[in-house]
């Protein structure tokens, strides 16, 4: 619970001033009160305001409504379990793992669009695996934006991992001499920062298509994550976001990053329903020790928190 | 979108007997849909909800006239109150004097503060000023680097003071050195922070303080979701903001944060980030956006843009052609592979109103490119200057030189004629208008400047038919 203890603290902090406290808690939202419309109109604000979208609230009142109708709940308290066993549902434990290759580096390809958080993620999994004892390497593909390489550089400085970057504009020629030394220094992990793009720029997806591809071409098997960071603040666009990155680089997972503010991520839900793609790991901070396995039983807490 | 909510709207009043003034439960009824747009673009709840009662209010007793479709009078209402909530607009920046003018830049991490600067320190020098960039954002490692590159792409000096971990002591040295060093205007980047994070927002207050800035800018990205009101009502009451900067317009995002952070600061939005390169930034549109919101694209955008590609010289030949209606087949064709310049067909369709949706009917793509000018060029000269003369056994001569069908001819045909007309009436329009025409070109389901070939319908129809069709155009 460590995720939700530093959530709930930093939160605290910053909440001294109770004008701040936007959204009431599910529990008194509930408790107390029969089922009705206009309970299921605030549930269904609250979910709304939490970046779910009106799809998958929508679906979500109907199965409440459902399980009320086929007698399965009766009053509102009943209603929070309910609502949390639903939502946690959304992520079965098998998608949540990492997939490991079983010999040779894992290769972790990490995208998204400009800002959400690509490289400060890409340091916190770079922690994360070498805490773990793993021998981790960086490839620092973003080429593009002014001193992303130097950025990505100071973080591996800070953790003790190994970084590759070249100093062409290529990314291609970067990721394919990350995936020789990777091999070369037997790193157990390769993690790939790419440049920042948006979903809507045709020709930068295919770069990043063609960066896939020159890692699957080197090693076999790889990328064996592909990690599409979402910026936990942004709405209904990570749904498109979250299509073309998979029509482009076949997503495996996504890294929900900024959890630390007020935000919800609700658009992870929609996501599930829309795109199918399950959520690995939460960014909650700016250090590289921010960072959490996603669980959705604690997202749900947050959630109607 | 657009379509579909004129299409909702259309239905519900379809439903009153006879024409006479919208009543409470029409609009109710029809406001549903609106709600879930406006949601769907993400504009904050608690904002959607106000919007809808003031709506309905303004729309109730208001008076169907009689050549205009309620359906359309609803959206024009809705549309008209987005528009106002957004405005007025205010893209000036004021400048003091004595100089320097101190600008200061805030907002959450990843928003774009730093690039934002780089485009606005390149808009200053446009307007003749001498800007200096800095350098506070000594929290995200290599910040200061980004911002000095920046800085060197727009041919301006940056400040930093190497090795200071306080912000607010570089802000303040700044100031004194753009006295030294003649520069007019300071633009203070500082690093990004949570709203919520009582440390990084006193220090930002401080560094405000500390300088006293003339502007202070909250840096919002457009895809932000339903926490931009609490983010920017956050920033606004520490900093007292006068404008907002929207950025990473270039997406498809609907940009309902726009919306929300003018419903809950009152501050103008003073300009849109629409590209990573540094000149990509623009006044910002309230109408357009309204527009956006709604789903309708964004096709005023869309001309500009494409006279920004056209050199000078080319886009008056070709004003003056439109406007005398001398716009022919040859011309189309060059105006065609203009566009392609511009980016991809499919991208460049997204911001036409009302082809959101129709993207999978259209076959447009480099191919598709290819057809068309093969089908052109096998016209003779006096065919692509008078494609009315091209009857069936022509039409069948062309197919066959360009290795197509006789209806992709008159496909072709077809569009240009639509596309001709539209470009004759609009040159000689104001931005105003044109976005008036664009709407009108949605409702027909036809881009109308920028025609691509519509699935032609194989199935022969019956009168019946084609009268139904006939009749539901004319709902439409
Ligand atoms: N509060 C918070 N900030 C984050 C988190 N992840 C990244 N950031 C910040 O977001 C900004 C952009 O991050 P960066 O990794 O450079 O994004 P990139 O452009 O996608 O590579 C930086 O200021 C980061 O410190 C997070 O989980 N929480
Ligand atoms: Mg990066």
């Amino acid at each position: 619970m460590a995720f939700l203890k530093k959530t709930i603290e930093k939160l605290s902090a910053g909440l001294s001033r109770t004008r701040q406290m936007f959204i009431g808690s599910l529990k008194s939202l509930l408790s107390g009160r029969k089922l009705d419309e206009k309970l299921l109109d605030d549930l269904e604000e609250m979910l709304i305001q939490a970046d779910m979208g009106v799809a998958s609230a929508m679906k979500i009142r109907g199965d409440l409504q459902q399980a009320f109708t086929d007698k399965r709940i009766e009053a509102g308290d009943q209603a929070i379990d309910f609502l949390k066993e639903e939502i946690k549902r959304y992520w079965p434990e098998s998608d949540r793992s990492v997939h490991f290759a079983s010999a040779g580096p894992t290769v972790i390809l990490v995208a998204g669009i400009n800002g959400c958080g690509k490289t400060t993620s890409v340091a916190k999994l770079a922690w994360r695996f070498k805490t773990e004892g793993k021998k981790v390497c960086l490839a620092a593909a973003d080429t593009f934006r002014a001193a992303a390489v130097q950025q990505l550089t100071i973080w591996a400085e800070r953790i003790g991992v190994d970084i590759i970057s070249g100093s062409g504009s290529d990314p291609g020629a970067v990721v394919f001499d990350a995936c020789d030394a990777a091999v070369a220094r037997k790193a157990d992990i390769l993690l790939v920062d790419t440049a920042g793009r948006l979903h809507t720029q045709d020709n930068l997806m295919r770069e990043l298509t063609k960066i896939r591809d020159v890692v699957s071409r080197k090693i076999p098997g790889a990328p064996h994550e592909v990690l599409l960071v979402l910026d936990a603040t942004t709405g209904q666009n990570a749904i498109n976001q979250a299509r073309v990155f998979s029509e482009a680089i076949d997503v495996t997972g996504i890294f929900l990053a900024k959890l630390d503010g007020t935000a919800k991520g609700g658009i992870v839900v929609a996501i599930r329903n829309e795109v199918d793609l399950p959520v690995k790991f939460i960014g909650i901070g700016e250090t590289y020790e921010d960072v959490e396995p996603f669980d959705p039983e604690q997202f749900v807490e947050a959630l109607f928190a | 979108m657009f379509e579909s909510l004129t299409e909702k709207f259309s239905d519900v009043f379809r439903k009153m007997s006879g024409r006479g003034r919208i009543t409470e439960q029409n609009v109710r009824d029809s406001m549903r849909d609106v709600r879930t747009a406006l949601l769907e673009a993400d504009v904050n709840f608690k904002v959607v909800t106000q919007f809808c009662e003031d709506v309905t209010q303004k729309a109730v007793g208001a008076e169907v006239i009689k050549s205009l479709h309620p359906g359309q009078l609803m959206v024009k209402i809705v549309q008209d109150e987005l528009t106002a909530l957004m405005g007025p607009v205010d893209s000036r920046i004021y400048y003091v004097s004595p100089p320097p003018t101190i600008i200061l830049m805030a907002g959450l991490q990843g928003a774009g503060k730093t690039t934002t600067c780089g485009k606005l320190a390149k808009l200053l020098v446009k307007q003749g000023k001498h800007p200096v960039v800095v350098a506070c954002d000594l929290q995200r490692p290599a910040a200061v680097e980004q911002l000095a590159i920046v800085a060197e792409q727009v041919g301006i000096p940056s400040f930093r003071v190497e090795g200071s971990g306080n912000p607010v002591s570089v802000a303040r040295k700044s100031i004194a050195w753009a006295g030294k060093n003649e520069r007019d205007v300071v633009i203070i980047d500082t690093a990004g922070r949570l709203h919520i994070d009582e440390e990084m927002m006193r220090q930002v207050q401080d560094i405000s303080s500390s300088v006293n800035p003339h502007q202070i800018y909250l840096v919002v990205d457009a895809m932000t979701g339903q926490d931009a009101v609490n983010s920017a009502r956050e920033f606004n009451e520490r900093l007292e903001l006068d404008g907002v900067i929207l950025t990473k317009f270039d997406s498809d995002a609907r940009g309902g944060a726009a919306l929300s952070v003018k419903a809950v600061t009152g501050k103008p939005i003073k300009f849109i980030g629409v590209g990573e390169k540094l000149s990509d930034l623009e006044e910002f549109h309230p109408d357009r956006m309204a527009g956006r919101i709604l789903g309708m694209g964004d096709i005023v955008s869309l001309v500009e843009k494409a006279q920004g590609e056209f050199d000078a010289e080319q886009a008056a030949a070709m004003q003056e052609k439109m406007a005398k209606g001398k716009f022919t087949l040859t011309d189309f064709l060059g105006q065609m592979k203009q566009m392609q310049k511009l980016g991809s067909m499919k991208q460049i369709l997204k911001m036409i109103p009302g082809m959101g949706g129709q993207l999978d009917a259209m076959q447009m793509d480099g191919d598709e490119m290819r057809h068309m000018e093969a089908i052109i060029l096998s016209m003779t000269p006096s065919e692509r200057e008078d494609p009315g003369v091209i009857e069936a056994s022509r039409r069948r001569r062309i197919a066959k030189g360009a290795g197509q069908e006789s209806q992709d001819v008159s496909g072709l045909i077809k569009s240009f004629t639509q596309a001709a007309g539209m470009m004759k009436q609009m040159a000689g329009m104001g931005t105003r208008d044109r976005m008036k025409m664009a709407q009108n070109m949605g409702q027909m389901g036809m881009a109308g400047g920028f025609p691509g070939k519509v699935k032609q319908r194989s199935k022969r129809l019956t009168a019946k038919q084609r009268a139904n069709r006939k009749k539901k155009k004319r709902r439409r």
